[in-house]
């Protein structure tokens, strides 16, 4: 009856989940966020030069209900690292501070972080595949 | 239709059982202090949960964020 069977935004929300390795639900985009905290968590991944697929919540309001269905998580925004909610801006500052989030991107804490030619994948096909359904 | 400070604080203490809270804010974006025997043990994600959980849909809504420090205390 429910969920993911008949629900197509859940099922994309959650195959954006599986299929990027670093996803952030943010509200506005990297380049042009729309809301301090995601301002900030966007900051710490583009700190350490980490690519991350973006979705924009703002557009639909059924994503954001959709994807707080699925974390059972209520705020914006959520940064999933290999399909695990890791947290909000809160719990993501903690972990850059500790560099415990470093250790879970596989990134050296305090190593200077290298310039790479490599395109974020903010634009990537996971946030397309979303807003396609809008 | 702004949320005091002081409504949040009680709520949580209320709720979640030997927490101490300090908040401040400016009746939409807060800023909370919190700890507690509650939360050790747990997850960042599910000591965040524990308090998210006592304000429900109002998050995001009249409470428009919450942030949250939140450190365990021994029991």
């Amino acid at each position: 009856m429910s969920d993911a069977a008949t629900n197509p935004m859940r099922e994309a929300i959650a195959s954006a989940i599986a299929e990027n390795p670093v996803i952030l639900f943010m509200k506005g985009t990297p380049e042009a966020p729309a809301c301090g905290f995601s301002a900030r968590t966007v900051a710490m991944l583009e700190s350490l030069d980490q690519p991350f697929a973006a979705v924009n919540i703002l557009p639909d309001p059924a994503i954001r209900q959709e994807l707080s269905a699925l974390s059972g998580w209520p705020t914006i925004p959520q940064l999933f690292i290999e399909g695990e909610l890791v947290g909000g801006c809160d719990i993501v500052t903690e972990m850059y501070e500790t560099g415990e989030l470093h250790k879970l991107l596989g990134v050296e804490a305090g190593a200077p972080v290298q310039a790479s030619p490599a395109e974020p994948a903010a634009d990537g096909s996971a946030p397309l595949s979303i807003e396609n359904l809008l | 239709m702004s949320v005091s400070p002081d409504e949040l604080k009680n709520r949580i203490e209320a709720a979640i059982p030997g927490t101490r809270a300090a908040v401040s804010g400016d009746g939409h974006h807060f800023d909370a202090v919190l700890e507690g025997p509650a939360f050790a043990g747990l997850s960042r994600i599910a000591q965040h949960k524990l308090v998210y959980d006592v304000f429900g849909a109002e998050l995001g809504d009249r409470i428009h964020a919450l942030s949250l420090k939140i450190t365990p205390t021994e029991a």
